[in-house]
């Protein structure tokens, strides 16, 4: 890999980028910066990139237009989206079309730095993935996809429809696979309204404060799964089964399942 | 202008028609009439004709020629006959009423001999119709019927002594009356005048019938609408019409009603989707073009915090940059969610235990201040239906707001809560109001207590100016713009139009003076006496739904009190006294979840005793 840079950064703010650029060198991350998504693509075409942070609003072409480019041309490079107007709308959409996170404007250092962790575990993965071959131990399952039946949001967060209307919803494995161990995680209370694309669940983990799960589906939370907040590694041990976070009620699922994708369908 | 109305072209339609009709039957009428008379005239001068001969036939045989005359000569005398003649057959007047004729000869195309000698040769025969003509002796004369009656030969004519006539003759002359016309052709007229008048007097009942029925059932509802829809083009959507008729027009007029009505409610809602959705853009926009700077500062705030972590005075000061830009990043949030205005997400609960919780919530800082909490709720609440987050808010923000007032050494807040029952009188906020044009009296700019006042033009004792009103049906809160005495009258307009408030026509049961009248866009009318002092206001509307049960949350505070020429301020969004402290969109915010609710919230305040903030939040509605 020649001129693999770390990470490609997008927006047309001179003071996010640099600021962006000092977080990353503090980390000992290689960045690029653009203002546009033109310039971005050109970049893109030249250099290798394990992750890019693309603002939404930008000036002539907009950052999901990107996201189109990329799937179009086939270029796996993970995205981070981030945008000043940071509404559930551009969460669920970003996340819909192709981006692996959301990370509303303004962040912290760590909230960039947590997100940036989670991007270039979840490049790796992908890569290994994808090049087999470099792979060390040859064998080893990378992470386990959801089940057949499940929607997900992204690579976030899985819901599943049950029998009798209500739905479960939980944490992908692959989620789990680009944050270190999980100590803890907070969950909501019963008989409260989740929306879908806002957090739902904070999880704590070794290198980060908190990452935030967003909901992939909107409803009143009716049962929570109390047993993982005292056992999280249930969580890990079988995300899509026993670890389950909350049993809903859906409020708008035939609108909502139009930003979901199913889990028969590869992440990458 | 008035050639185009529906009425009057009716009223030509119908009268031509009754013209034309009562004309050609007139005509026939009359035609049928006169021939009927003269056919009856005829036959009876024929008759008369008839009994003159039988009359001068014996005189004839026997030849006395002054018989026959004095006979001629008697007859003639009658008023009617004008003449009476016998001729013989080569035209010598024999016998004649007029004795100068006697000896003449008659002209054969004289009318008398016409019918005969139209030919050369003259006829010997001739039917009894032929035997009549009608002319005129002059040109000015009236009409006469001249009846001819040939005198036929027969056997005792040529048997006679007097050999006069010979046997081969068939005609020996002829018997010739006049009879005039006169009275025959007066009757004619006049039962021509009487048609015409006859023809007339229907045109004209015909027409005013029908004109007034056309008025009653066309006109008068047509008008009505007429007036109706410039009213409603004019902005007034709350005009009924009245008096609604049972036919076709009544369900246009029906439907008209129906339409004004959606149309309010259209416009209603237009506004306000219009208002929150370029609210939405103004808070979008803002969100946006702030959250940019806002990282610069966050990301370097919290990436210097990051690498400052063994300088401590350092890490503090950045840690305050960092909380600080954070609540600003909440505060934006916030901005976007109102924009948003999630809809409350109601829900059955208690509204004491969203008050524990509240507390619980602000525990810490009240423990830090020395508050004392007392509490005194009461058990028999029932669950109200409510968002119990966004309650949750407004008791936080008030428990906080009272903590913040106590200032340093300690006090108490009480929280009590109880249920209570009220009238719709003294509470019931009047929210939106108008003349009967439909302008809007509702002023944002001047509030009583908090909320927006009725705003009216005022004319007493040659003073001009506005007085603001207590929009709480049954408050009197109001602010008079001008000097105003409780002896004297006043006059309200809308302060747009111009248009009287009073109802002249009506007067308050209490002090007999004039009342104001002004209206709402779903609730009736609200009613209120002018005169100063005296407290009567009716609104049907809404005291007829009786009374309703509410549950009361009380919250004071020992604190320093709110200055009285603030409080009127409170609930202004970034109004605030807490300086660098507040954003001042606190009470706003509970304000407008109050009154999301249909709740009220009132405050009662003395500086440096404390404040009392009271909320009323309606029970569940069956």
């Amino acid at each position: 890999m020649n001129n693999l840079i770390d990470i490609l950064i997008v927006d047309d703010e001179k003071v996010i980028l640099d600021s962006v650029e000092r977080i990353c060198s503090f980390e000992n991350l290689k960045t690029d910066k653009v203002y546009s998504v033109n310039e971005a693509i050109k970049k893109i075409q030249k250099k290798n990139y394990r992750l890019i942070i693309c603002d939404i609003m930008l000036p002539e072409i907009d950052g999901f237009e990107l996201l189109e480019y990329l799937r179009t041309s086939e270029i796996e490079t993970p995205v981070i989206m981030t945008t000043g107007y940071s509404t559930v709308e551009n969460a669920v959409q970003s996340l819909y079309k192709g981006a692996i996170d959301f990370l509303p404007k303004p962040f912290t250092a760590d909230e960039l730095c947590c997100a940036i962790h989670r991007g270039l575990k979840l490049a790796d993965i992908q890569y290994k993935l994808n090049h087999p071959e470099k792979n060390d131990n040859y064998d080893s399952v990378l992470y386990v996809p959801c089940p057949p039946k499940y929607l997900r949001l992204g690579y976030y967060s899985w819901v599943f429809k049950e029998f009798d209307g209500n739905v479960l919803i939980g944490i992908t494995d692959l989620f789990l696979k680009t944050m270190d161990s999980v100590k803890s995680i907070n969950l909501i209370t019963q008989n409260v309204e989740i929306v879908q694309g806002y957090s739902c669940a904070n999880i704590e983990t070794g290198d980060c404060e908190e990452h935030m799960v967003l909901s992939p589906i909107t409803g009143r939370i009716i049962e929570v799964n109390n047993k993982i907040e005292s056992e999280a590694s249930i969580l890990e041990k079988n995300p899509y089964f026993e670890g389950w976070l909350y049993r809903l009620i859906p409020s708008n699922y035939e609108q909502e399942i139009k930003y979901l994708t199913s889990c028969s369908t590869e992440m990458f | 202008m008035w050639l185009k109305k529906i009425a009057l072209k009716l009223i030509l339609a119908v009268g031509i028609t009754t013209i034309s009709i009562i004309s050609v039957y007139s005509y026939f009428n009359i035609v049928s009439q006169s021939d009927a008379l003269l056919a009856e005239v005829e036959r009876h001068a024929i008759q008369q004709s008839e009994t003159i001969k039988s009359s001068t036939r014996y005189g004839m045989l026997l030849n006395l020629r002054d018989h026959i005359h004095e006979n001629i000569n008697t007859i003639g005398l009658q008023s009617c006959i004008k003449g009476v003649r016998i001729f013989n057959k080569v035209g010598e007047i024999i016998y004649s009423s007029n004795t100068n004729d006697i000896g003449t000869f008659v002209d054969k195309k004289a009318e008398s001999c016409y019918a005969c000698h139209v030919a050369d040769q003259p006829l010997e025969r001739l039917t009894t119709k032929e035997r009549t003509r009608i002319f005129r002796l002059s040109e000015d004369s009236s009409r006469v019927l001249g009846v001819i009656n040939p005198i036929y030969s027969e056997q005792s004519c040529w048997d006679a002594d007097c050999h006069a006539h010979s046997k081969d003759q068939k005609v020996l002359g002829v018997l010739d009356i006049t009879i005039c016309l006169v009275d025959v052709d007066k009757q004619l007229e006049e039962s021509k005048i009487k048609v015409v008048i006859f023809a007339v007097f229907s045109i004209f009942a015909i027409s005013s019938i029908i004109g007034l029925f056309v008025k009653k059932w066309v006109d008068k509802p047509v008008t009505d609408l007429v007036d109706a829809t410039k009213l409603v083009a004019s902005g007034n959507f709350i005009y009924k019409i009245k008096n609604v008729s049972k036919d076709e027009l009544g369900d246009l007029q029906k439907s008209f009603n129906l339409m004004t009505k959606k149309l309010a409610e259209a416009r209603k809602q237009l506004f306000q989707s219009d208002k929150m959705a370029s609210m939405g853009r103004l808070a979008a926009g803002v969100a946006h073009e702030i959250n940019n700077p806002l990282t610069g500062i966050l990301s370097y705030s919290s990436f210097l915090l990051k690498r400052a972590e063994r300088n401590s005075e350092l890490k503090n000061d950045l840690k305050v940059i960092v909380s600080e830009t954070m609540r600003c990043r909440d505060i934006v949030k916030s901005l976007l969610d109102f924009a948003r205005q999630s809809v409350p997400k109601k829900n059955k609960s208690d509204i004491n235990q969203i008050i524990e919780r509240s507390l619980t919530v602000v525990e810490n800082q009240l423990n830090i201040k020395k508050i004392n909490v007392m509490k005194n709720f009461a058990s028999n609440l029932p669950e109200i239906i409510v968002d119990i987050n966004q309650i949750q808010q407004v008791f936080v923000n008030l428990i906080v707001n009272a903590a913040d007032a106590t200032g340093e050494y300690g006090g108490t807040i009480t929280l009590s809560t109880s249920l209570i029952s009220l009238s719709p009188f003294g509470i019931t906020q009047i929210k939106n109001a108008t003349c009967p044009k439909n302008h809007n009296l509702m002023d944002n700019d001047f509030k009583i207590n908090g909320m927006p006042s009725i705003k009216m033009k005022a004319i007493t004792d040659g003073n001009e100016g506005y007085i603001n009103f207590d929009p709480v049906y049954g408050k009197h809160k109001n602010h008079y713009g001008l000097p105003f005495s409780k002896k004297k009258l006043v006059e309200l307009y809308c302060p747009e139009c111009n248009t009287p408030m009073v109802d002249k026509t009506l007067f308050c049961p209490k002090c007999n003076s004039p009342i104001y009248k002004i209206f709402t866009t779903d609730q009736g009318n609200i009613e209120g006496c002018t005169k100063l002092g005296c407290h009567w206001q009716r609104w049907k509307e809404i005291d007829s739904q009786g009374e309703r049960q509410y549950i009361e949350i009380d919250v004071s505070d020992t604190g320093c009190g709110i200055k009285k020429e603030n409080i009127d301020r409170i609930y202004e969004p970034f109004y605030s006294t807490k300086g660098q402290k507040g954003t001042g969109l606190g009470l706003s915010v509970i304000w407008g979840i109050i009154d999301n609710h249909k709740g009220r919230i009132t405050v009662k305040s003395e500086e440096g005793k404390g404040t009392n903030f009271k909320i009323i939040i309606p029970g569940s509605v069956n």
